[in-house]
């Protein structure tokens, strides 16, 4: 049986538009329109869009905080709205703009209250929270209040939170937002255990491609409130022709690009600054970076190097342009 | 019931964190306090010694009871819940298994709980000392003016709870507050005891829970109500607070199917 279940879910709402100098007329955006999809246990999926897609309003849905307009939701076998504190019970939610902790209190002190609400004995939030506390390196902050952590640092404790009370499926929304890299890093594996090792399902929103690549082995992308895509990853990648780039600094000018040899595959995106800085794009189902970057270096000298993956908006973009086409 | 309890106690630890704004606060009432007392007293001296069966020692004692309870009852309220309606933090309490109304009122009595001593002791302190204070000498009022307490500071809450319930349906509350605390002020026996008011007024605030918030406790707790009157006093408190509570219930029943989550 899924554990995430939704059919011709649609969301509106009305807002107030000028009309005239002191006139107002109602105006109705269709922010989710009839969507359909449903998640097996155990699955990682990815919900992507650009900003306004509808992402965050379907998890709204899905958590019982948003009514829908119209159409069948159904989540851990609850029916969000009206069960919505027997469903808070069975998921874990983090919305990654907000938090659950209490700001003014140690990091360690939001834990028993979370724990009471869950209604699960110390006997059995206490050693979880350990186990948590210690896979997220949460010891040195936990007598912090939260008001004074840092941003990585709360966000270890915010999905330490909503893993608490072990539930069956976890939602973030946009978890790895502002986050620098080796926090973005820990993050992700310690999800991808936590799912590998409890078969927690994982629904994550994120502008991050490598959130999705790291952790998700199916993608739904949004676009204007439906559903443009639902299949593999590696299928959106295909479909949207995802490729990265590879932005290199040599150490004396090359002037032509038929002068850096370069790998099957990988194509030359431009010159800069007097033929020091070569651009170069490459499918990375094909080739890895190391490949094209070997390649570089052995005609010219590399002096720094960087690299772009694709973002989610183009990716969007070039596969929803295509299916209009 | 164990996490109503937590939260309870967290909201204490968490205003016991703010230890100078209590000091700043406890000032603030007995300051405020000298300047009503002094007010009354000397109102009470133009009127020939007595006003509304209020002698100098009881009004004075009515003044610093009501400035002692003023933080404890939580008379000022907080806008919290608005404010988390307004940046859209409500969705992470609405994604909480407990009660949204019962985990606010848990806190709040938690509030209520570390601002007796601190905020509450100072006032009576200095109006010990500066007016003297007319207190009773048996046990029971002491008794029954903490259940008195307790139904106020939960009246208070669920008064203030319904005003921010308001933004489920507006977006600014502001006008609403501004209203409530004028007439709550007034009727609740904060600025003057109600027995002083014109027969008219003061039975229009009978009719309304506003008494039960202020005037019944401090009644109780000086001793002007005694035995069985106490008693009826303390049953009105309990009969609005099945009345809010209810009224409350269904503002989140209804408000929250059609509240508008802000931002993404």
């Amino acid at each position: 049986m899924p554990i995430i279940e939704v059919e011709e879910l649609s969301r509106e709402f009305q807002v107030m538009e000028p009309a005239g100098r002191f006139r107002r007329r109602k105006k109705t955006v269709h922010a989710v329109r009839g969507i359909d999809f449903s998640v097996e246990p155990g699955e990682a999926v990815g919900y992507i869009g650009a900003n306004g897609a509808g992402k965050s309003t379907t998890i709204k849905m899905l958590t019982g905080v948003l009514v829908p307009s119209s159409g069948r939701v159904s989540v851990c076998g609850f029916n969000p709205v009206p069960q919505r504190k027997a469903l808070a019970r069975k998921i874990g939610v983090v919305f990654g703009q907000r938090s659950q902790l209490w700001w003014d209190l140690p990091l360690q002190d939001s834990y028993p209250i979370l724990g009471a609400m869950h209604r699960m004995p110390e006997a059995d939030w206490k050693p979880r929270f350990q186990e948590l506390a210690e896979q997220m390196d949460l010891g040195e902050f936990l007598t912090t209040p939260v008001r004074q952590l840092s941003l990585g640092q709360r966000m270890r404790g915010e999905v330490a939170a909503a893993l608490l009370h072990r539930p069956d499926l976890i939602i973030l929304d946009e978890p790895t937002i502002g986050l620098d890299m080796i926090s973005k890093e820990k993050l992700r594996q310690f999800l991808d255990a936590e799912r590998r090792e409890n078969g927690t399902t994982l629904l994550l929103t994120t502008h991050d491609m490598s959130d999705i690549q790291r952790l998700c082995q199916r993608v739904l992308v949004v676009d204007d409130g439906a559903i443009a895509y639902d299949g593999p990853l590696t299928g959106l990648a295909d479909v949207a022709g995802a490729v990265r780039t590879m932005v290199v600094d040599l150490t004396a000018p090359v002037h032509s690009a038929d002068l850096l040899s370069l790998p099957d595959g990988a194509v030359h995106q431009g010159i800069e600054a007097e033929g020091i800085r070569h651009s170069v794009s490459f499918d990375p189902s094909k080739l890895s970076a190391a490949t094209v970057l070997a390649a570089i270096s052995s005609t010219a000298e590399v002096a720094d190097l960087s690299l772009h993956e694709p973002d989610i908006e183009h990716l969007v973009r070039e596969l929803y342009g295509s299916a209009r086409r | 019931m164990r996490a109503y309890w937590e939260l309870a106690k967290s909201s204490f630890r968490r205003h016991s964190t703010y230890r100078t704004a209590a000091v700043a606060g406890a000032f603030t009432n007995s300051v405020f306090g000298l300047i009503r007392a002094s007010l009354l007293l000397s109102a009470i001296t133009t009127a020939g010694g007595a006003i509304g069966g209020y002698s100098a020692m009881e009004a004075a004692t009515y003044v610093w009871l009501g400035q002692a309870l003023l933080a404890p009852l939580g008379l000022f309220g907080t806008a919290e819940l608005a404010n988390r309606v307004k940046s859209g933090d409500i969705a992470v309490d609405l994604s909480r298994s407990v009660n949204l109304t019962a985990s606010y009122w848990a806190q709040d009595l938690g509030r209520a709980a570390f601002d007796v001593l601190p905020r509450g002791l100072p006032p009576l302190i200095v109006g010990a000392l500066v007016t003297g204070l007319s207190m009773p000498g048996s046990p029971e009022p002491y008794l029954l003016g903490f259940v008195s307490i307790l139904a106020a500071v939960s009246l208070n809450f669920l008064g203030f709870f319904a005003i921010n319930l308001l933004s489920f349906w507006v977006l600014e509350i502001r006008g609403f507050w501004m209203l409530y605390m004028v007439v709550m002020n007034l009727l609740s026996g904060f600025l003057v005891p109600v027995t002083w008011f014109p027969g008219w007024l003061l039975e229009f605030a009978r009719a309304t829970p506003f008494p039960s918030m202020l005037q019944t406790p401090v009644d109780i707790l000086a001793g002007r109500t005694v035995g069985g009157e106490s008693l009826a006093m303390v049953g009105i408190q309990l009969l609005w607070l099945a009345v809010l509570l209810i009224v409350v219930q269904m503002m989140v029943r209804f408000g929250s199917r059609r509240l508008v989550v802000q931002g993404g």
